[in-house]
């Protein structure tokens, strides 16, 4: 069930890849929320912050950041490493890279579901390699965002 | 200033950040992240770090400010990074990462922006890329609630 990652002993569940985790509970982006996350990177954009500007840009209310999409992706993630058949040691966890692809940007108000499929497993130098793709969708079922991150499942050496 | 003509290899933005055991505390709850490597030295050291790091999370959120600043938070198309370098952060004092931003193409109505974060004069993030719209904001494209 388990494939070892060469001789450091990595393991993660070998049919790990092509697995879709079920969508996740839908989060409803609250405009506070989106500023406390603009202050914490340091944003200064109107956009982010100011409801009046936003909506003098044609924006229902505030526009998050762009790395805010991880506080939903970050719901998928925890699927993956809740799932014990997956094998994903989360001490041992890394993050290696993260992408986002946007159809739009994420507004207040928005309520957002958020499916994960695990695209690619790989072994190198006795670490383990997850990466995983979560498709955002609003409450029209349009695309909004998505959110593609590799962990490093650090091996014992 | 989408109008700006865009030069390849120009640098369009710039930027600085003091980053502190605060600003990771502050991260944390605005981001939902607790990992206590993020905030606890012996936790940290127990997994072979030199100390508490700053998320990886927020060194690739405070990166794209730059870009953010100069073109709006909304012209954001694509953003990656690679995590390539752990940025401890002291109990005390600050360390600052220093943000540029140049430009790697132009093509139609686009633009990827090819940014360098250092600490210290070492490149903490690696392939930083960010895709941006310069065009006029489509009407209709802001939706949502």
């Amino acid at each position: 069930m388990c494939a070892r990652g060469y001789d450091a002993g990595v393991t993660v569940t070998a049919d790990l890849k092509g697995r879709v985790y079920p969508d996740t509970v839908p989060y409803l982006v609250g405009r506070e929320k989106v500023r406390e996350f603009a202050r914490a990177v340091g944003s200064m954009d109107p956009l982010n912050l100011d409801e009046d500007a936003a909506v003098a840009a044609g924006y229902p209310d505030v526009v998050a950041p762009p790395t805010f999409a991880v506080v939903v992706q970050e719901q998928t993630l925890a699927q993956l490493l809740a799932d014990e058949s997956a094998g994903v040691d989360f001490s041992r966890v890394v993050h290696g890279e993260q992408r986002f692809r946007f159809s739009r940007p994420i507004v207040a108000g928005d309520l957002l579901t958020a499916t994960m499929t695990v695209t690619d497993v790989k072994t190198l130098g006795g670490n383990a390699m997850v990466t995983s793709e979560s498709a955002v969708r609003d409450r029209d079922g349009e695309h909004v965002v998505t959110a593609i991150s590799t962990l490093v499942i650090r091996g014992d050496a | 200033m989408s109008a700006d003509r865009l030069d390849v290899g120009q640098v369009v933005a710039t930027g600085g950040f003091d980053v502190d055991r605060d600003g990771l505390v502050r991260y944390a709850g605005a981001s939902g992240d607790f990992n206590p490597i993020h905030y606890r030295d012996d936790v940290a050291s127990s997994v072979g770090l030199p100390g508490v790091i700053a998320h990886g999370m927020l060194t690739m959120g405070l990166a794209v400010q730059p870009v953010v600043a100069r073109f709006g938070a909304d012209r954001v198309l694509e953003y990656g990074v690679r995590f390539t370098r752990p940025v401890p952060v002291p109990a005390e004092g600050t360390v600052r990462l220093e943000v540029e931003a140049k430009v790697g193409q132009v093509q139609d109505d686009e633009a990827r922006i090819d940014v360098t974060a250092k600490v210290d004069g070492q490149t903490v993030l690696g392939r930083a890329q960010v895709r941006v719209a310069l065009g006029p904001r489509p009407p209709g494209a802001p939706r949502g609630a």
